[in-house]
């Protein structure tokens, strides 16, 4: 697991207050994890502060899952 | 419109107890919940102590998630009105929800929450960005919001918000609704978590706290000619309040009435007291005729007494000017010498202290007297430093909000 992907799923877990487990690649932020719509807007506040970037709003919307969060930001942070 | 209302459950979180039992031991010993501030540094601050609730760890009693997105006065109401509901013997299995409301007080509401968050906009370079939960934590009307989600009470629900008298209106406004026959239960009451940096700074700045730094234990001392303003605590209290009828038919236990209340304003000053005290008079009258009752008929008065130099004088002058020759006969006590003034949870906290005279026979004690103030009538019985035993059939409770807002209650044995 690269370094992103983990620092990633170790906001998820605190954010959501899920289990680790549960933060696999397919996992929906709202269908599986039980994040509303605050949380997911929390979420991405969260990544933008732990990767010191700025996730546009169009871009934000189509984040909804563990892998599409990671895929973004390994995209954005590496570039 | 007669309905008579009841209070049949009762929870505390308080400076000095936990829950309610030891809320009660705490009032009968005279406890004292003053310390230094734990919330935050205060070093450097006017006032670097106060009254907090000591060993509270939300997540003994919230998912770590769910307390997270809770400010702390938010938590304090769902810790709080869980014990009152259990300690009601409400079976929340068979109960008609939408004929239960909540309504509940806090005079600020999130305040960690806004400090925090503005705080952090605040070193933000360019536009701030906002947490999604900072209006949904910092409202006042989210403590009522949480406690109708947790246990899906739709009937009537809102907040009160009228500073230190906030919890009182919300027990007037719980009554009325009863007595409307809107709802058949409200779960009501108050909390506040204001020991924050601009909380202690903010109050600070207008000189309303007690700045006995070296001294702390002894810094709510109301009624004594040396106080020096109030110690801000914080917590909770909730009561179930509920009619009469629909109490008995199921069987609840009635731990007293509700039987009067009065409101008003002094429309005269955002903070202080109209020297005449005519407002406050005025508000005491309309609970003694709500209740229809005579001056002779109260044992006790739970003052709003918060150790402040202008407050504490004419508060008893008040007392005196409604209740004549009686005023000697009652017996006068501030609870808020033992937990500080926990503001918009005053009236809640201290409704309970009001009941639990009337169920336990006896008048909590004004902590902390040393010297008498020649400006207060020394033959007034103020209950000084030690509980006193006393057959309570009826008490009055006090308070009083920065707007200028006037309210007291009366309770009574049912």
């Amino acid at each position: 697991m690269s370094d992103i992907a983990e620092r990633v799923k170790k906001i998820i877990v605190d954010k959501l207050g899920v289990d680790e487990s549960e933060v696999t690649s397919e996992a929906s932020f709202t269908n599986d994890l039980g994040a509303d719509s605050l949380d997911t807007v929390e979420l991405i506040m969260e990544f933008e502060k732990e990767f010191d970037i700025s996730i546009p709003d169009e871009q934000a919307e189509n984040i909804q899952t563990v892998g599409h969060a990671i895929e973004y930001l390994e995209s954005q942070v590496s570039a | 419109m007669s309905k008579r209302v009841v209070i049949t459950g009762m929870g505390a979180l308080t400076p000095i107890g936990n829950n309610l039992a030891a809320y009660l031991e705490g009032l009968k010993n005279g406890a004292n919940g003053a310390g230094p501030i734990t919330r935050f540094d205060a070093t450097g601050f006017r006032t670097t102590f106060a009254c907090e609730v000591k060993n509270f760890n939300p997540e003994d009693f919230l998912e770590k998630k769910e307390s997270r997105r809770i400010d702390p006065f938010s938590q304090f109401a769902l810790v709080v009105a869980d014990e009152a509901i259990a300690d009601s013997g409400l079976d929340l299995n068979s109960i008609d929800k939408s004929r239960v409301g909540v309504i509940w007080g806090s005079g600020i509401g999130g305040f960690t929450t806004f400090q925090e968050e503005i705080e952090e906009a605040g070193r933000a370079v360019g536009v701030p960005k906002y947490s999604p939960f900072l209006i949904p934590k910092l409202i006042s009307n989210i403590a009522p919001g949480h406690i109708s989600i947790k246990y899906g009470f739709s009937g009537v629900n809102l907040a009160t918000v009228s500073a230190c008298a906030s919890a009182n209106h919300a027990l007037i406004i719980a009554a009325d609704n009863i007595r409307l026959g809107r709802v058949d239960v409200v779960v009501t009451g108050g909390s506040e978590a204001a020991v924050t940096r601009a909380g202690i700074g903010g109050f600070s700045s207008m000189k309303a706290l007690s700045t006995r730094n070296d001294d702390v234990l002894t810094a709510s001392r109301p009624f004594d000619k040396d106080r020096d303003g109030f110690v801000l605590g914080e917590g909770g209290g909730a009561l179930i309040l509920e009619s009469y009828e629909y109490a008995k038919a199921r069987g609840a236990r009635i731990y007293a009435e509700l039987i009067g209340s009065g409101m008003n304003a002094d429309a005269y000053h955002i903070t202080a007291p109209e020297p005449t005290g005519k407002g406050v008079i005025k508000c005491m009258e309309y609970a003694l005729q709500e209740a229809g009752m005579n001056t002779g008929d109260i044992d006790y008065i739970n003052v709003h007494g918060t150790s402040t130099p202008l407050g504490d004088v004419a508060e008893p002058r008040a007392i005196q000017a409604v209740f004549g020759d009686d005023a000697y006969k009652l017996n006068i006590s501030s609870t808020k010498s033992m937990m500080g003034h926990l503001l918009g949870a005053a009236g809640a906290v201290e409704a309970i202290a009001s009941i639990l005279a009337i169920n336990h026979g006896f008048i909590p004690p004004t902590i902390n007297h040393f010297t008498d103030d020649p400006e207060i009538d020394g033959k007034l019985n103020f209950t000084f430093n030690e509980a006193q035993a006393r057959d309570v059939k009826t008490v009055m409770s006090n308070g009083f909000g920065f707007g200028g807002h006037n309210t007291s209650l009366i309770f009574g044995r049912v």
